[in-house]
């Protein structure tokens, strides 16, 4: 794997695998001294033209731990507030020496359109409401630590469908492991042509989250993206709570000890309660430990053997 | 996995020459047990640290033997040195393998790397600077099943199950039972 732009890109064996390395470099957590000398005198560049904390310190403690060096650039204070085009930018960057490229852009596609331009392994941290492959793996990954396999696990996915792009990684990456997916969502926020994909790539729809959640193995909730929301999608935050909300009822619905996921950042109080996201069950900090791990693992598969010639 | 001629090569078609069968590793084995109690003046404080892949069932069966000897369990652990490596670039990547330290950690420890054959010393190299990242030993130490000479770094085992000259063409070969489903050394 040259790059890492979709989770298309993996084969579910390369998918173990990194699970496989994320475990170990899981350990590295807990040591005294938490530094791994594997990319040593590589250069990791983020670049983060939207908004983005977890993900990006992420990245970058990821790199930093395995000992490359990270730079940071973003969208407000670099040149592309000067009116820089995309590409100008990052030819720019790559032009300093740069072995790896992390990169989230509104634009959905931005990250295979700059793996086109540049000589450095790309890795796409969120693009558009296309795809976030790390997030995907590393919510797989957690649910498989609780879970044991995924194959045959029911995975409920409920929320603001139509402009994520982790569920899009999701479902990919979920349905590859043999989990059984349900998605859900008010019909405003299911994305169009629903039908046909979810009967292709095979996974359920529903409106009624009442009837999914006491079946379910596992919950993931997405966030209500505002942010990318051009129109009415429902009628009030309240009504959405009432409607698609992890309430404090519906967390009785659930068996004992299901994980709830939820990719963060969380509107508390919107599509999960206070009481949901702060459950015994909630995996949403081990998601970023995780995330740590799952992420380490990607940037050593990507920078660590010899680069000029592709992988063996 | 290492790509040096530690490796099982079961398809080439030179004859192999058995230089140790599984009596003779045994026997090897339980030497160096002794060495290592009798150097350390018993079992206090020694941990076993197996390199992979290899190393960790040879750790395992010494640590086995010492306990049988003495009569208490000693601390055991595996080590992965593939981060540490200074042959990373030249290569496509490597699978990592799991780092598992026993409870007591190696502060203050003697510990005692395991591995199946010294070579280069370039694998042994690595996982000293592996164990500085983990901990400060009170000492290392370095048992090994096949030393083969044709060292490129200034670093000697203190415990050899065999001492086998060889020419640098040669491959030599451990099998073991839990890895490879039975005990041999062989030369080719």
């Amino acid at each position: 794997m040259k790059h890492l732009l979709s989770i298309d890109d993996l084969s579910t064996d390369e998918i173990h695998q990194l699970f496989e390395t994320a475990a170990d470099m899981h350990d590295v957590q807990s040591r005294e001294v938490k530094k791994l000398p594997a990319l040593r005198g590589r250069t990791v560049v983020n670049m983060f033209f939207e908004d983005s904390t977890r993900t990006r310190s992420s990245f970058e403690i990821a790199g930093k731990w395995l000992s490359a060096d990270v730079i940071n650039v973003s969208a407000k204070g670099s040149s592309t507030s000067k009116g820089e085009s995309l590409r100008d930018t990052v030819l720019t960057v790559c032009a300093m020496g740069v072995d790896g490229l992390v990169i989230r852009h509104p634009a959905s596609g931005a990250a295979v359109q700059v793996s086109q331009w540049v000589d450095a392994a790309v890795v796409n941290a969120g693009d558009g409401m296309h795809e976030h492959p790390t997030q995907a793996l590393l919510d797989a990954y957690t649910l498989q630590r609780h879970l044991g396999s995924l194959e045959g696990r029911h995975v409920a996915i409920i929320g603001d469908l139509a402009h994520s792009r982790v569920f899009r990684s999701n479902i990919q990456c979920l349905t590859r492991l043999g989990a059984r997916v349900t998605v859900v969502a008010p019909p405003t926020l299911m994305p169009s042509g629903i039908g046909a994909w979810s009967a292709a790539a095979g996974f359920e729809t529903s409106y009624d989250i009442d009837s999914v959640l006491p079946d379910a193995d596992a919950v993931m909730m997405l966030r209500v993206q505002r942010e990318r929301m051009s129109g009415a999608f429902f009628p009030s935050p309240r009504e959405y709570t009432v409607g698609y909300g992890l309430t404090r009822n519906r967390l009785a619905l659930l068996k004992p000890d299901v994980p709830i996921c939820h990719p963060g950042p969380m509107n508390r109080g919107l599509e999960i309660a206070a009481d949901a996201a702060d459950a015994a069950q909630s995996v949403v900090l081990e998601q970023v430990s995780s995330g740590l791990a799952i992420r380490m693992a990607v940037l050593y598969h990507l920078l660590a053997g010899d680069t000029r010639g592709g992988i063996a | 996995m290492p790509a040096t001629t530690e490796e099982t090569d079961p398809g080439t078609d030179r004859p192999d020459r058995t230089v140790l069968d599984a009596r003779d590793i045994s026997r090897a084995l339980t030497r160096i047990s002794h060495e290592l109690l009798e150097r350390n003046k018993g079992a206090t404080d020694l941990v076993l640290l197996g390199l992979h892949t290899r190393g960790v069932p040879l750790a395992r069966r010494i640590a086995e033997k010492i306990a049988a000897v003495e009569g208490a369990p000693v601390a055991v652990g595996e080590l992965d040195v593939t981060m540490y490596r200074d042959d990373l670039r030249s290569q496509p990547t490597r699978r990592a393998h799991k780092t598992a330290l026993p409870p007591g950690g190696i502060d203050e420890k003697v510990v005692v790397l395991v591995d199946d054959v010294l070579f280069s010393g370039r694998t042994i190299r690595a996982a000293l600077d592996a164990l500085a990242d983990l901990g400060r030993p009170a000492a290392v130490r370095l048992a090994v099943l096949v030393d083969r000479g044709h060292r490129e770094l200034p670093i000697r085992a203190d415990h050899v199950g065999k001492n086998l000259p060889s020419a640098l063409a040669e491959r030599v070969s451990v099998r073991l039972a839990e890895v490879d489903g039975s005990d041999e050394v062989t030369i080719s």
